[in-house]
Order: structure tokens, then sequence, then C-alpha cells
């Protein structure tokens, strides 16, 4: 079964002009081989059709058809058309290893990617270096840069966590306060985010003065909510999976419309629900990062209008053809931009054929610049070859009448941080 | 050596045989899912000498299973031991877990003992997750490829580590059919037949219930460390409730109280999974059908069936 | 916050768990205690109740009020009605087997989670509360609506009690638990019964899930925590023993809403399942049943 993009699609006349306004700007010089063969490039997908990541699986799977639909519609790569395979991993990191030998061995698919939960990725990576097939993952997770993985996993179309919270670190506390209490899942991604927010914010001269981790199979969360110290001028949330629309909304029963701390959370904790739906009304005046803005801001770039078009998504974030269908927005521009880097990347290593993977891994290690474009509707970004993990832009929003309002863009040197490894030193 | 025991020994040794064979013969995709289902048969043949030969149904051998996996895992990055050593010592773990809850969990016995096992496994699951800061909980940790030699070879290159699961995997088999066929294995199925009976014969049902399940947990140690090793990866995920379900379906599809069902179960189990998910995006409903339509056609399982059909040798 | 409001909230959210407990683990004590089967399935009756009440109340216009009573009643009989179809269709055939049964209710469990996966999506969807209300408490607020879901699992939990109790179903019911045969032998038909018995258990854990769903989100994956938990409590109650498994939602209820508040929680989580098994170990019959031979 193929699913097909839901949605209204832009002319072709209109993505054409897109992209060949923004061809001229790519940043690398593309070594145009004339195709030897026509079959098609495969790429394999590992989707999160079910388990937890099904509600982040079903729009990742939109944009990466609208995104191949753009690049086929441009001439495919290398002169060649592309398909991509989509195969359901359950959000199970054995079975995302399974999947990625069965892109590898049966399909013989030229590159992989897709993957969003860090177990998958952990799970998976360790094969995809033994089937030496490039693996690019669409995560958030800081185990790529952390130089855990291998040659063969890169990270090149969302920055991560560490990145995230440190380049927000220094507004949080100019902005709403030097005093934060952290509620975080307690588990690896919470750890995570815990880990790197707590330095951060000591250098930009606040303190954490109290952390709540709270156990990921939890579905309420009022009793932990007395833990926040009087004292706390901000509260800093991150929580994910099914429960985090329950936690919202306790803590907006807890506070009431009465005197509280800021609020700052990761929209992770809303990723596809409605900001107005039932309950959320306290959100009113509460900032959240966000990886790409879900409603249409007055000064979006060029591109955007485009971009919503193709992956089916109007000016609220929600599906064109159910506006109940809210979109993992924030996320899911990373799958677009990793398909357009495959494509560059194709091309800079005039690549043929699975005999080839070496060099796409090398020709994605010397990018830098990706500057903003179509084929990166999220911001401009540059790559970090060594420790294979992009970075780019951050973007914090208030909620203001019921939709999310963009307040600050960080800058792209906010989110360096020192390399911690390099994989160009690292065998194939 | 009679007839009987001449067509059972065939037979096993025919079929690891064949398997030895396959490898030469399948395609690569078909051979690395060989042996993953290999290791994880490992794991259901010892839920099978609990559960089909002892009547123990447990609801928690992925505590067994993780207890290999981690003790496995953590040694080698954590301590930097080497993977003889740690598969050893993942063995040891699997086995001495199942001793500890055994000596408790058996003081009951039906639907208790269920649910004394799951509790206990969920405990464990809720542990390893509570020391994130060591096993990075859910996320999980990737095992070194330098670390992944046994004995000299290379478990990450495809062909040693379809040997590697083989190996394991025929020991294993062959452990279990002359387990199952001594005198011990014959007071195990009377232990599932009849517990009272055999009290009176002078046997102490007690103490033989907690040697199967310490086999049985020493059976899914070894499954969990040698997974973990052959295939890079150990995280939370497998120490789940739903890898304590999946022995149990395995085995049930398979065949309870057979030597060769959980390997069956295991590799239908996989294929039926693995075409599903080609074929449509809601695979979920074929495995529950397959479930189904399996207990209420088949419910002894696939070689349960054949051998009420006249295949009475059976082990 | 002081030592008492703490408390105060801990157990006003202990109740709350307990009520929603209570009402999920009652079904499942029906089903064991009168069939001796074991439902594994029965978390995905209580997710297939939630998602139910996303779509009665998505259709229903008119104040949320109006939607959310369509559900309460709707949902637990349609939810019934899956269940008496998987009675009839699947159990009766198997002949009640414990271990047929549970292999059945598993693939039943994939088969829902499915069907609500392709029907319904994978996204957690709130349901409006029938009425917002918040609870000003000189140190905290509290959700109105939270309060009157403990109200009102009392009530249906006494409508239950009266059934069993006070009425010929209920004399039905214990005949058949009581001696099968028996109870054939006079003119019962313990099919019927059977299937009835199994229904009103998925209706119950239904309704719970319609009472909670304005408090957490109907997610397809929903199932997997009542069915532990009520597996518990239906233990540490004692087996079938439908007051024993009451007191036993109560404990469990408020203990965690306790002890989390005072501890780690996760390690709370392991310690209070730690204790389960080991009231199962040293107490077989659970707290409150009376030891059987």
């Amino acid at each position: 079964m193929t699913s097909r993009l839901i949605g209204l699609t832009p002319s072709r006349r209109t993505v054409l002009g897109g992209l060949a306004a923004s061809g001229a700007a790519l940043a690398l010089p593309a070594r145009f081989a004339s195709a030897q063969s026509a079959a098609p490039i495969k790429l394999g997908f590992q989707l999160h059709r079910t388990g937890i990541g099904a509600a982040y699986g079903r729009w990742y799977e939109r944009t990466a058809q609208a995104a191949l639909k753009l690049v086929n519609e441009a001439g495919g790569i290398n002169g060649r058309p592309v398909e991509i395979l989509f195969e359901d991993d359950g959000t199970d990191p054995k079975r995302g290893a399974e999947v990625m030998e069965k892109f590898a061995s049966q399909s013989n698919c030229d590159a992989v990617f897709g993957a969003l939960f860090s177990h998958v990725v952990v799970g998976t990576a360790p094969r995809a270096g033994e089937l030496k097939m490039p693996y690019l993952v669409c995560s958030e997770g800081h185990h790529v840069a952390s130089g855990k993985m291998n040659r063969w996993t890169l990270q090149p179309g969302i920055t991560d966590v560490k990145s995230q919270v440190q380049a927000m670190a220094p507004w949080i506390s100019e902005t709403l306060g030097k005093k934060v209490t952290m509620i975080f899942p307690d588990y690896a991604f919470g750890h995570d985010h815990r880990d790197a927010f707590v330095p951060a914010i000591q250098a930009a001269g606040g303190e954490v003065i109290e952390q709540i981790a709270i156990p990921p199979t939890e579905t309420s969360f009022t009793r932990y909510l007395p833990r926040i110290p009087a004292e706390t001028e901000v509260i800093y949330h991150v929580m994910v999976g099914p429960a985090v629309l329950t936690f919202v909304k306790e803590l907006g029963e807890f506070y009431g419309s009465g005197d509280r701390p800021q609020i700052f959370g990761f929209i992770d904790s809303l990723e596809a629900v409605n900001i107005a739906s039932p309950g959320l009304e306290f959100l009113e005046g509460t900032h959240f990062w966000e990886g790409h803005c879900r409603y249409l801001q007055e000064d979006a770039g060029e591109h955007e209008a485009a971009y919503r078009a193709a992956v089916g998504v109007d000016d609220t974030g929600a599906s064109l053809s159910d506006a109940k269908d809210v979109s993992t927005y924030a996320h899911m521009f990373s799958v677009w931009e990793t398909l357009f880097i495959l494509k560059a990347g194709m091309e800079a290593a005039g690549y043929q054929g699975p005999a080839d993977r070496q060099k796409l891994v090398e020709a994605i290690e010397a990018m830098t610049d990706m500057p903003y474009g179509i084929e990166h509707p999220q911001g401009a970004k540059t790559f970090n070859g060594k420790t294979h993990q992009v970075f780019g832009l951050q973007y914090i929003s208030k909620v203001e009448g019921g939709k999310l309002v963009k307040v600050h863009t960080t800058a792209l040197e906010d989110g360096m941080y020192p390399d911690e490894a390099d994989y160009t030193a690292m065998s194939f | 050596m009679s007839g009987t025991a001449t067509k059972v020994w065939a037979l096993h040794l025919g079929v690891l045989a064949a398997l030895l064979a396959a490898q030469a013969v399948l395609p690569a995709y078909h051979a690395g899912n060989l042996a993953r289902i290999m290791v994880l048969a490992v794991y259901a043949m010892g839920f099978n000498i609990a559960f089909g030969y002892t009547g123990l149904l447990s609801l928690g051998h992925a505590l067994f299973f993780g207890a290999g996996l981690y003790g496995m895992g953590m040694l080698v990055a954590l301590a930097g031991w080497g993977a003889g050593a740690a598969l050893v010592a993942g063995i040891a773990a699997g086995g001495a877990m199942a001793l500890a809850v055994g000596l408790l969990a058996l003081r009951t016995a039906g639907v208790s003992f269920m649910i004394v096992t799951l509790m206990f496994a969920q405990a464990g699951y809720l542990t390893i997750l509570y020391y994130t800061p060591y096993t990075r909980g859910e996320e999980g940790i990737v095992i070194d490829r330098a670390a992944r030699v046994l004995l000299g070879f290379d478990l990450s290159q495809d062909t040693i580590r379809y040997c590697a699961a083989f190996a394991l995997f025929a020991v294993a088999l062959l452990a279990k059919l002359v387990l199952v066929r001594s005198s011990f294995g014959r007071v195990m199925v009377a232990m599932r037949e009849n517990e009272e009976r055999s009290r009176m014969l002078g046997y102490d049902p007690f103490r033989i219930k907690l040697a199967a399940l310490v086999v049985s947990g020493l059976y899914a140690g070894a499954a969990g460390a040698a997974y973990g090793l052959l295939f890079g990866y150990v995280g939370a995920s497998f120490a789940s409730i739903q890898y304590s379900i999946l022995p149990l379906l395995y085995v049930l599809l398979g065949g309870a109280g057979t030597v060769l069902g959980p390997f069956l179960g295991a590799a239908l189990m996989f294929y039926l999974i693995d075409l599903a998910g080609g074929i449509t995006t809601a695979h979920l409903l074929v495995v529950g059908v397959a479930l189904l339509v399996l207990v209420l056609f088949a419910p002894k399982g696939i070689l349960g069936a054949l051998r009420d059909r006249g295949l009475k040798w059976l082990p | 916050m002081d030592f008492g409001p703490f408390l105060l909230l801990a157990l006003m959210e202990g109740l709350v768990t307990a009520a929603v407990l209570a009402l999920t683990a009652v079904g499942l004590a029906l089903v064991f205690g009168v069939m001796r089967v074991v439902n594994v399935a029965h978390g995905e009756f209580f997710m297939l109740g939630a998602v139910a009440a996303w779509f009665v109340t998505t259709w229903i216009p008119g104040p949320p009020a109006l939607g959310f009573i369509a559900a309460l009643v709707l949902c637990p009989l349609l939810v019934a009605s899956v269940a008496a179809l998987a009675d009839t269709l699947v159990l009766k055939r198997l002949n009640y087997d414990p271990d047929a049964t549970i292999v059945a209710t598993i693939g039943l469990l994939y088969i829902l989670q499915q069907a609500a996966l392709s029907l319904y999506g994978p996204d957690a969807r709130p349901v409006e509360a029938p009425f917002t209300l918040r609870v000003q408490f000189p140190w905290f607020g509290y959700s109105g609506y939270k309060l009157a879901v403990i109200a009102a699992a009392a009530v249906i939990l006494a409508g239950v009690w009266l059934l069993l109790a006070r009425t010929k179903i209920g004399l039905v019911m214990r005949a058949t638990q009581i001696d099968r045969e028996t109870a054939r032998a006079f003119g019962i038909n313990v099919d019927r019964v059977y299937a009835g018995v199994f229904a009103l258990g998925a209706g119950l854990a239904a309704v719970a899930a319609v009472l909670i769903v304005p408090i957490q989100q109907a997610h397809y994956l929903m199932g997997h925590d009542p069915l532990l938990l009520s597996f518990i409590v239906v233990i540490i109650g004692g087996l079938g023993s439908l007051r024993g498994t009451l007191v036993a939602a109560l404990l469990i209820g408020l203990s965690d809403g306790v002890i989390s508040v005072f501890f780690s929680p996760t390690l709370a989580k392991i310690l209070a399942t730690l204790f389960v098994a080991l009231v199962l170990v040293f107490r077989p019959q659970g707290l409150m049943g009376r030891r059987t031979a």
C-alpha cells in the first residue's frame, strides 16, 4: 500500500521556480555525471508506523513523500529517479536493526534514513556500520555528536539536544528568570536535557534549583507539582510520550490563572496536539522551543509557503485535508532536509551505485554551510563533518491568542560546542 | 540404541546439519535472520524447560534475558571485560537471577506464580531505567566492535556471527534433548502432570522446580548475552514485558513440551511479522489473527499437533 | 509546600487513581472469579472505551456534558458487545482452557490495538470534561472533575455490588462460579452467563476509561498500565474476591499517590512492585482473601 500524500500539492511550476531560484545557491558544486543506469536510486526509510513513535511516523512518511515528489520532478538524483521503501520498525530497537538488514541485504538500498527515536537509532547504528550502509538519522539525540556511533551514522538534518538547550539557556536566564525548576522524563532523553541545561544556565548566570525526574511510565503528574519550590522563577519542562498533554493540563489546574512562575517548555510536550485544546488555556503567555515554527509567522522566509503546501500543512500547522490532524511540525523538517542532503551528497560524489556508498559518506562529511532554501526550509545550517552533526537555528515562541508567535531566533554560533569526537579518523 | 532413540537423534542432528548447511545456500538477508532466530530460540527453549516440561508459566523471563544482556553489556562497557568472560558472566547472571526469583516465587503456583514473576521482571526493568547514568536506560548502549571478539573471532562478521549463533543453538538443543530424555526430565514432566503424586513417590517438588527454573534462567541468560555480543546493542526494551511474552508465543506456536518447538515457533513468528510488514501496514492484525487461528485449530502448537497425529516419539 | 497540603494532594490523587483502578480491576476480577480465565486483553477493552468516547463526543454536537453522558452510556455497551462477540467466537470454542485463553487474548490484544491504530490513529487525543470547575485550595488548585470521578466510580461500584448480591442475575453468576456442571443441570444457560460476565467485565473497564479520558487522553497504547495494575489489585485483593479487590485498589492507588511524592518516583515504583510480589509469596491468598484449599 503506498500512502498518497494527502492535501493540496503545489503546481509544478511554483515548485520548479522555487528550485531554480534556490538551485543557484546550492553549497556544493555538483559534478553532474551522466546517468549510467536508468534504474531508480533506492532509499530505505525506517518508519515508526506502530509503537510509541507512531504519531510522528505518520507525518514523517508524508514529509518524505513530499520531498521525494519534489526531487523526482526536478530530475531525480544524477539523472536517475528515486524511490523510497518505507518499512515499519515498530519504534523498537530490535526491529529497527532487522529493518536495516532488510534494506541492506534484501533490497540493496543505496542509503537509509528517517529514524527519530533514539533507542531505535542506537540499536540500529552498529548494524549500519557492519553493513557499510550510510545511515542518516533524524533524531535530536546527542548520541551521534558524542562519538558513540560510527563512520556510517550521520545526523545532518536536525540539531541535537545539547545544542538546542545551550542555544536557549542565555535567553531564558535574561528574559524569564534565573531560578529554574526542571521537569523531565527519567530516562536518557530527559537526562540529556538535564546534563546540557544545568551547566548552560549556570554559564548564563542562572541556576537549576530543583530537578523533578518523572518515570516514563507515569500517566498522572499532579502529585509531582508540589515539589516545585516556591521561589522558582521559571519552570522548564520537556515531556515525551502519549501522556504529555495530561502533564500540561495538570500543570494548568495546579497553578490556575493565579500567580505562577514563567513557563518554558519544549514543543515535544505538544507535538501533534492542537494548542487550542480544552484545558490548555493557561498556556497563554508561556514560551516554547520550536524546531520549526508551527504557525506561519509574519516574517516567514520565502520558501515557507512552498514547503507547507508540499507537505500538506496549513498556516496553523494542521493537515490541509483535516484541521483536527495537527502535524509534528517542529521536527519533521529533518526528514525533508535529510533527503536533499542525500541528493546533494550523491551528486557531489558522482554516486552510481552501492559500491559508492563510502564516497557518499565522505561527500556528506565534506559539507559545511547549508544556506536557507527550499532544501533547508527550517533555516540555514552548518555541518560538522568530524562529529557528523549539523548545527542550526532554534526558535522560541510565545503563546499569544492561542497561537505560537516567534519571539526569538538564536544565532548559529549560540548552539556550537567543542567537538567530542572525530569520526573522520575512524575506518570505514 | 532403541528404534525410537535412533529416530529422535537422527531428526535433531539432521535439523542441526540442515541449519549448518543453510548458511552456504541462503541469501545474506535470510542467513542474518536465521542467526537472530537461533539466539531467540535458545531463549525460548529455556522458557520451554520451565513452562512446557515443568508446567511453570512464568511471565517474567525477560528478567533472565535482561540479566544476561546487561550482565555481559555492563562488564564489557564499564569494566572493559573481554567477550568470553562477559559471556560466561551473562549466563551466570541469568542463572543466579532465576535462582533468586525461584526461591521466592516457587512458594506460589498458577496465576499467582505468573504475577509474581511478572512483578519481579517489571522491578528489574525499572531498575535498569533507575540506573540510567550507567545503563543509558531505554536508549541503551552500543557494544564497541573491538570488544566483540570471541576466541579471536570477530563476531561482527556475518559468517562468524552465524557460526557463533549456530554453536550456541546446537549446544542448547542437544543439552535440552539429553535433559528431557533423562530421568530428571521425566520427573519434570511429572511435576507438570501431577505434583502431589510425585511428592508421594518421594520427590521434592520445590527442588525440582527450582532446578528447572535455574536451567531455564541459564538458557535465557546465554541468549541475552549472546544477542548483545552478536548484534552490538544493549537496551532496556529487551527487559520489558514484551520480551516475557515473546518466548511464550514462540513456544505455544511451535509446541509446548517439544524440543524443536521453540525454534520452529521463533522462526515462524519472525517471518510472519517480517512478511506482514511488507504486505500491509496493519501487521499487528496479522499477528493477532495468526495467534487466534493457531489457538483455535492447533492448540498444542504445530509439533504438539504432529505428536498427537502419529509422531508419538517426538520428544 | 508544607507537609499537610502535600499529603492532602497526594491523597486526592491517590483516590482518583484508586477509583478508576477499582472499576477496571473489578471487571477483571469478575471474569477471573466466574470463568477462571486470565484475560490479557482487558487493558485493550479499557483503551477501546476511551477511543470510543473520543468518537462519541466528537460526533455529538452541543455542550460537552451532553456528549460525555452519551459516551458514558454508549461506549460501555459497545465494548461489552465486542467482548461478548469475542467470548462466543473464540473463548467458548477453547473451552476456557487457561493456557489457550492467554494466547487467544494476546491475539485479541493485537487485533484491538491495530483496529484502534487504523481507525483512530496514533495520536493521543483529549476529550473535553463535562464541566470545568477548578477547586482552589489555599495552597494549590485542583480539578473539580477529578473529584466527580471519585463519586461516579463509587456509585457505579455500588451498582455492581447490588447487581451481584441482590438480583437473580447475580445469583446465577455466583451459582455458575461455584459449580458449572450443577448450574447447567439446574437449567442455567452457562454459555450465556459466561458471555454476559465477559461483557460486563469489559464494560466496566470501558466505564473506567470514559471517566478517565477527560483527565488522560485516548491513545491506542493506553491499555498497558491499567492491565498491569488491575492484575496487581486482583491478586493482592485475593483472586475473585470483589471486596478484596476494592480494598486493594484503594491501597495501591493511595500508596502509589503518596509514596512517589516522598521518594524518587522510579525507586518508589520498584519498591511497590517488589512489595506486591512479596505479598503474593508470603500471603498467597492475598491480603484479603481467605485461604482456600
